[in-house]
């Protein structure tokens, strides 16, 4: 039993107020958003590439079926039987664990500020793209014409030509997010998802037509068979799952408490797996057939002209839209699949933000939303759409993907698992209605082998920053933006714990209810009453 | 290409895309089955 803040529970009320995906397919579409980002398209082939190529598979699926996929059903497992947001299930799992919640809560509010400025970025590269605005040389223009970057240092000088894009990202993100769970991020879901699979099969279908496109792909999947016996490799293929499947930082654990009680989140979970791998499959095809192409036009080696992140997207791809036969569509195409990957991603990394922040001061959704979104927003603008922008999002990525999601995913699953010891009762709730089912095979690979391949990552990662300043920049900006941050990021996450719940929420343990092996009659769905149209009654809307 | 290139791509096609065909096939099924167990509690 567990106890409330306050006043008697009124939780299937509250629960009823923070909204529902209608269906299961709207769950799966939505938590495919989140997880297919721009890691999927820009790091995925050249992760693959660099280590082992075609050998790189085994280790890969290793990673997604011992590490992911386990690591993924926990986070379900933690939000389906809590109905919460992170913080308010770890409280329900255990009061002293509420700053865990946090933890992630702050690591998504970083991520959406600087995310939605690469988004601008794309958005604006969708337009340049059909008139080549870079001309002759990308990398000049993306860096001098483009963002105006100078030298490394933190200026106020505003660029116009990316706040303007990043100001409508960001009008667009918050009408998504007032809209709520269903109208909002699941209608958003189930119309860009089906685009972005369309829009980047036929990205591949162009790329894969366009001479040299086979020597690409030889380079992509030739396998280096000694790959497999460097551990570094190994790390490189358990980040990769790890960084791609959206895992351990609280996205995961939200979307899950959005879910009806009887939908079967094993089966979902495995969906969702695969559905993310399949897509950076197809990803690795497109990007690597263009680069095949980029290649053959310049008459060097694949390997030269093979890139990630941003050099990829904004130095590379320009390239090979400039000499491709009908670029623009193509250059349409891949950016408009970053700025659709783009944009489900930011919505449900905002969404573990404004999600902790009704549960915890029992706010409407439409306030939630301004009190997380505008300074955000603010943030966000001031930081990124500056001259040195590109210098600050760098670093603040590096430390946040690194040191901030692999630490408080490291942390929350050895508590989870070895401080609470919930994996029994966790793995009994998915088991109610999940097939197939979980068993001692999950407890063992989610106990042991996913910590240690996180914590193997995370080690070769601080090896690699404690060695050589990352990418040379100054003491002072990887001191501020980068060691700074990620060490405030569980001070304040377990300050913000400390403050008080609103009453009547229920705490220490599921809330009532919660058993999905309940009476239908007995358990206090999310469904509308008979008669209520389907979206409106899954809603919560921003009335109150 | 090379024919472990094109086998190596096959074979992550076969076991990637195979593995998400399987795990639709697969939720589709019990989806179908808890279903029809809910019906039969809904109306004994």
């Amino acid at each position: 039993m567990g106890t409330t803040a306050g006043r008697a529970t009124g939780e299937p009320d509250a629960e009823r107020r923070r909204g529902a995906f209608s269906s299961r397919r709207v769950f799966i579409l939505a938590a495919i958003g989140s997880a297919v980002g721009l890691g999927n398209i820009w790091r995925f082939p050249y992760v693959a590439y660099e280590n082992g190529g075609g050998a790189f598979v085994l280790p890969y699926l290793v990673a997604l079926l011992t590490a992911g996929i386990p690591f993924l059903l926990l986070d379900y497992a933690i939000g389906h039987r809590h109905r919460g947001s992170a913080p308010l299930s770890f409280a329900r799992l255990r009061r002293g664990t509420e700053g865990l919640g946090w933890w992630q809560v702050g690591i998504c509010f970083l991520i959406a500020v600087y995310y939605a400025a690469v988004i601008a970025w794309a958005l604006r590269y969708t337009f340049f793209s059909l008139d080549g605005a870079w001309g002759a040389d990308p990398e000049g223009f993306f860096f001098g014409e483009f963002l105006q970057a100078g030298d490394v240092q933190v200026t106020t000088d505003v660029v116009p030509g990316v706040l303007v894009p990043l100001v409508l990202v960001w009008l667009a993100v918050l009408a998504i997010m007032v809209l709520g769970v269903q109208r909002g991020i699941g209608a958003t879901s189930l119309v860009f998802i089906p685009v972005l699979v369309l829009a980047f099969a036929a990205l591949v279908v162009q790329a894969l037509l366009l001479p040299g496109a086979a020597t690409g792909l030889d380079a992509l999947f030739t396998p280096d068979w000694s790959a497999l016996t460097s551990a570094p490799v190994w790390a490189a293929a358990f980040g990769q799952i790890f960084f791609s499947l959206s895992i351990g930082f609280g996205i995961m654990i939200t979307y899950a408490s959005y879910v009806g009680r009887r939908e079967d989140m094993i089966g979902s979970g495995l969906v969702v797996g695969f559905s993310n791998s399949g897509f950076e499959l197809l990803a690795g095809i497109g990007v690597f057939a263009a680069l095949g192409f980029m290649a053959q036009a310049s008459g060097v080696p694949v390997g030269e002209v093979a890139s990630d992140g941003i050099g990829l997207a904004f130095i590379a791809f320009p390239a090979i839209i400039s000499e491709a036969p009908a670029g623009a569509l193509l250059g349409v195409l891949f950016f408009g699949s970053l700025v659709i990957a783009g944009i489900t991603s930011l919505v449900s990394v905002i969404e573990v933000v404004i999600s902790a922040v009704r549960d915890k001061l029992d706010t409407s959704r439409r306030t939630a939303t301004l009190v997380v979104g505008v300074p955000a927003a603010v943030l966000s603008l001031v930081l990124f759409s500056t001259t040195s922008g590109i210098y600050v999002l760098d670093v603040v990525d590096h430390f946040v993907n690194q040191y901030g999601i692999l630490v408080v995913a490291l942390v929350s699953m050895l508590v989870v698992v070895w401080v609470l010891r919930a994996l029994a009762g966790l793995g009994e709730h998915l088991n109610v209605h999940g097939r197939p089912r979980v068993g001692a095979g999950w407890r063992v690979l989610t106990s042991f082998v996913a910590p240690v391949g996180l914590a193997v990552v995370l080690v070769l990662a601080l090896r690699d920053d404690l060695a050589a300043p990352y990418e040379d920049y100054p003491g002072w900006l990887l001191l501020v933006f980068g060691w700074l941050l990620v060490v405030a990021l569980p001070v304040v996450g377990f300050l913000l714990a400390r403050l008080p719940w609103r009453a009547g929420t229920h705490l220490d343990g599921p809330p009532p209810g919660s058993d999905p092996a309940a009476p239908l009659q007995a358990i206090p769905t999310t469904d509308p009453p008979a008669g209520n149209p389907p979206v409106t009654g899954h809603d919560e809307g921003g009335t109150r | 290409m090379s024919t472990a290139a094109i086998v190596m791509m096959v074979v992550a096609m076969v076991v990637i895309w195979g593995g998400l065909g399987l795990a639709i096939a697969s939720l589709l099924r019990h989806g179908a089955v808890e279903d029809r167990t809910e019906d039969r509690r809904r109306d004994p």
